[in-house]
């Protein structure tokens, strides 16, 4: 790799925040997520937020065929993929439509010019070209014919027109890894391992990277065109690696599955945003992992309870339509008490609403959305690691107490990447799962432990316990079936204080970040983990008493959460929904929560959040028109 | 510890649970059928499992000393397809019936049959939804007069024979719930290896009663019972009828021996493992195939398949959890 011998002054930059745009098919998420590899390699801390349309090939040129892929770096530790970009990388007159009311004023843009032909202008809805119209002076622009270069640089390698263009991905992330002073190695060896079967692409994408980055040292850069440097954050000492949500979920899946001593068995049925847990899972197969795709989502989380019938553990992934469907089946796991885990990748509106974007609006489903009194545990990860930690918590739940136990998790978690301190697993507790094998006498199904309230799990051919479940009540002293209308009241009761009891298995509320008795209280829950808890640290530095307190455990709620949200003078709820957590904790404390709702399929931004609890301390006014705030 | 231990009886596979079917239901034949075979076959109570759905076949599974899941509407062969990939070594069972496999669980019935899951499913099939008291069901015949078709059903029926054939299932027979030789065919199912479907035309005294008498009653039955026999001709349980295919229409017809020079010679001989035959035989007017209509061991078993691949992964090494977590690209902070 040869050092830049451009002389050029980087600016020193606490952080970054860059977003690639580009047609669905110019391979903006492969150039995001290897400028992701090696900006962790360099020591930043990061975070990271695709943003793609719901075609896999919308018509090329379109606006709503754009993909972007936003990753923020830091010197320091963050949270967030970044309120705004500072740096724009547009390869095409939609990706710049789209994406410029989000550059901030005055921030860099790169912009493919080869792609800024009349017929493109006309389909992104420009009737006069931005780059002469002088619209664009507000920001510093790079100006690049990207796809005359880039066939340039690859025309020894007789790819053929097509293959030839598809290498300016490769040539744009050249070019940002030279302005952003990152190394080109880790897409070399990546380029080299994935293109194994045929060298001469590979070679060819690695010249159009260097040519990229050529371009960046010798090309002389307009006047203006400043370039950032930003030093390696201060990271806590361990071994890291960059992990988006479905992966760590999947992974704690399997980890958890071993703590148990139990084979996994994963039914699921392709959908977005859920996919790549099977994709994952699919790949585990030498960690006692079975994955069964399934004919539909009814046949996938069915398979996953016969498997819990059989003594494995039952898991089922899904994203929101694909929960209403499997609902049924879900009753029949809470009736006859099997562990069966359900992990709820959210997305956006009703029926297909919104695929690819993210939303929190599945927790009424997840709470409350059965028929007949039927709960269930529910969980929520935060972060792309904390799915880790969860998913090992839904698995060590279920087998506990012998119930399902929903995880929910979303589109923005499973696939924004992060830098994750990889834990040691032998720190994890395991907590094995003991089939119970007798004594034949007094046997029956619905033979309980006292304290935990969970069923006894007897695995067919245990000899002398051959017993039937199914979904018609039984009785609570003989597991056979029970028309006895006294019977079916002491077992929904039964069925509701055995989850209840998970609440003392789990840890008590504590506040994430600030003190008790204060201002106001921010209650958040899953993804907006980072960007309220930037939020609430952003008002505390300027002397205001706020606090942040994010959940876990949704259903039950933890012990102490009335007592100490009481404690504050306002409770704000921000969801990226139409207002379910507030409600629930109106419904279930008897607290004036108050909602704060996105329901945009994109995350809360840090500013917004801010400018809204100042709003609510009698600071500002909000700002943000695309927030509608519910009181 | 005795070297032979007691052979099991009938008893042996009863549970202790009241049989709550109407009387004269022919599901109590079935069950007697199946607490026959299994101890004959030699299977033990504590490794077989019966899964089953909803409706009143799907009570069957309480009245077996086995284990057994009644799950929901439709998804037994779901339920157990999960059950057998997880635990290959137990004989699991599939018990459904017209409206629950062919109707609401039609998908999974096609599914199960084309992985080809080594178990056993058994279709009663009575023409009717006897539970919900009354409706006509995917196999009722047009113009049958139910609560729901008051002036009679204007659905046309399926075969369930024809839809496990389209499938792609690997073992299709069929029998009726009083016959002798149901034990016969529990048994070929239970002994061949991939999905076994049995279809068993099952009588519901209360709201389809007789409705398969021209095939089941002792009297007219024989003249419309046509019992497979492979390499054997087509020739109906009375002597007097058999099959012939038509070679300039590729149709088969039911012809009498004797009338017009017809010959055993004519007639067709049954060939299990020809599916096409099977089909062409499987939905005939005037007489009714029984036993064996398809049967192809050779097909690979799906729960076979599955543990092929994870025997594979697991010569290759795996399970450590700290390597699963630093695979790729990491770098340490220090």
């Amino acid at each position: 790799m040869q050092t830049p011998t451009q002389e050029v002054e980087r600016e020193l930059r606490q952080s970054v925040v860059i977003r690639f745009a580009g047609d669905s098919g110019d391979g903006m998420q492969l150039t995001g997520t290897q400028f992701t590899t090696a900006t962790a390699l360099m020591g930043n801390d990061l975070a990271t937020f695709p943003d793609f349309p719901a075609e896999i090939r919308a018509p090329a040129g379109t606006t709503y065929g754009v993909s972007g892929f936003q990753i923020h770096f830091a010197d320091h530790d963050i949270l967030t993929p970044g309120d705004e970009p500072e740096v724009l990388v547009a390869m095409n007159p939609a990706a710049l439509k789209v994406n410029l009311p989000a550059l901030v004023r005055g921030g860099l843009l790169i912009i493919n010019t080869g792609a800024f032909t009349r017929q493109n202008l006309d389909k992104a809805g420009y009737t006069t070209n931005p780059l002469e119209d002088g619209s664009l002076a507000p920001y510093r622009v790079l100006a690049i014919d990207i796809t005359a270069l880039t066939l340039a640089s690859v025309q020894d390698f007789n790819l053929g027109a097509k293959a030839a263009g598809r290498c300016k991905n490769l040539w744009t992330l050249g070019l940002m890894f030279w302005l952003f002073g990152r190394s080109r190695e880790s897409t070399v060896e990546w380029l080299r391992r994935k293109f194994a079967k045929d060298p001469n692409l590979a070679e060819a994408n690695v010249a159009a990277l260097n040519a990229g980055h050529v371009y960046g040292e010798t090309a002389e850069l307009p006047q203006g065109v400043g370039i950032y440097q930003v030093a390696k954050a201060e990271l806590a000492p361990g071994t890291y690696r960059n992990v988006n949500g479905n992966d760590a979920l999947a992974w704690g899946l399997v980890a958890g599955a071993q703590l148990a001593g139990l084979p996994l068995f994963y039914g699921s049925y392709p959908i977005t945003p859920a996919s790549t847990l099977l994709h994952a899972l699919a790949k585990l197969k030498s960690f006692d992992v079975v994955t069964f795709q399934a004919e539909d989502e009814i046949a996938a989380v069915a398979a996953a309870i016969g498997a819990s019938f059989g003594g494995s553990l039952g898991v089922t992934g899904t994203s929101g339509p694909g929960v209403a469907l499997k609902t049924e089946a879900i009753g029949l796991a809470i009736a006859t008490e099997l562990p069966l885990v359900i992990c709820d990748v959210q997305r956006g509106g009703p029926s297909t609403g919104l695929p690819t974007k993210t939303e929190q609006s599945d927790l009424f489903q997840a709470v409350w959305g059965r028929n007949g009194d039927a709960p269930l545990v529910v969980l929520a990860a935060a972060t792309p690691g904390d799915c880790f930690y969860m998913g090992i918590e839904a698995v060590r739940l279920a087998t506990k107490y012998m119930t399902p136990v929903m995880l929910l998790s979303d589109g923005f978690i499973a696939n924004s990447a992060e830098p994750w301190k990889l834990p040691r697993f032998s720190d994890f507790e395991p907590f094995p799962v003991h089939h119970h094998t007798g004594p034949v006498e007094g046997f029956h199904p619905s033979l309980r432990d006292p304290k935990t309230y969970g069923r006894v799990w007897v695995k067919p051919g245990t000899p002398g316990l051959m017993h039937r479940i199914g979904g018609i009540e039984k009785g609570q002293d003989s597991g056979n079936i029970s028309y006895d209308p006294d019977n079916h009241h002491a077992m929904t009761k039964l069925r509701a204080e055995k989850v209840a009891r998970v609440a003392d298995d789990v840890p008590e509320a504590t506040l994430d970040s600030g003190e008790p008795g204060g201002e106001l209280v921010v209650v958040g829950w899953g993804s907006t983990y980072g960007a309220i808890r930037q939020a609430v640290a952003q008002v505390r530095a300027k002397g205001r008493n706020v606090a942040h307190l994010h959940l876990r455990n949704l259903w039950p709620l933890p012990r102490g959460l009335a007592a100490l949200l009481r404690g504050f003078d306002q409770i704000m709820v921000p969801e990226m929904n139409n207002g379910q957590l507030d409600r629930l904790l109106r419904a279930e404390l008897l607290v004036d929560a108050r909602g704060f709702n996105k329901i945009a399929g994109q995350p809360f931004r840090i500013a917004e959040l801010a400018a809204e609890i100042e709003r609510r301390l009698g600071v500002a006014p909000s700002p943000h028109a695309n927030v509608d705030v519910r009181a | 510890m005795t070297k032979n231990p007691p052979t099991l009886s009938k008893k042996d596979f009863s549970s202790d649970q009241e049989v709550r079917w109407c009387p004269g239901c022919g599901d109590y034949a079935i069950l007697a059928a199946m607490q026959r075979t299994l101890p004959e076959v030699g299977a033990k109570p504590e490794t077989t499992v019966f899964v089953s759905g909803i409706g009143c076949s799907s009570r069957f599974p309480y009245y077996m000393s086995t284990y057994g899941f009644h799950t929901i509407h439709g998804r037994a062969p779901a339920v157990a397809t999960g059950l057998k990939i997880s635990r290959p070594e137990l004989d699991v069972w599939v018990i459904t019936g017209d409206g629950d496999g062919l109707s609401i669980g039609g998908n999974h019935l096609l599914h199960v049959l084309r992985r080809n899951v080594n178990l056993q499913i058994i279709l009663f099939n009575n023409q009717i939804y006897g539970l919900t008291k009354g409706q006509y069901s995917p196999t009722s015949a047009v113009g049958k007069v139910t609560p729901s078709s008051p002036v009679g059903s204007i659905d046309q029926p399926i075969c369930p024979a024809r839809v496990a054939l389209g499938a792609n299932a690997r073992f299709v027979a069929r029998g009726y719930d009083v016959s002798k030789q149901l034990p016969d065919l529990f048994k070929a199912a239970y002994e061949f290896r991939g999905s076994a479907f049995v279809e068993v035309l099952q009588n519901c005294p209360v709201f389809n009663d007789g409705v398969f008498d021209l095939i089941t009653d002792r009297k007219q039955g024989p003249q419309h019972q046509l019992w497979l026999e492979d390499g054997r001709p087509m020739i109906t349980a009375d002597g007097k009828k058999g099959v012939r295919l038509d070679p300039k229409t590729l149709q088969v017809e039911v012809v009498t021996l004797g009338e017009g020079g017809v010959t055993e010679d004519d007639l067709l001989v049954h060939d299990e493992t020809n599916a096409t035959l099977a089909w062409l035989i499987s939905d005939l007017p005037e007489v009714k195939a029984l036993g064996v209509l398809y049967r192809d061991p050779s097909a690979p078993v799906y729960d076979d398949a599955v543990r092929a691949q994870s025997e594979m992964a697991r010569q290759k090494g795996g399970g450590d959890i700290d390597a699963l977590l630093r695979s790729g690209h990491v770098w340490d902070v220090t």
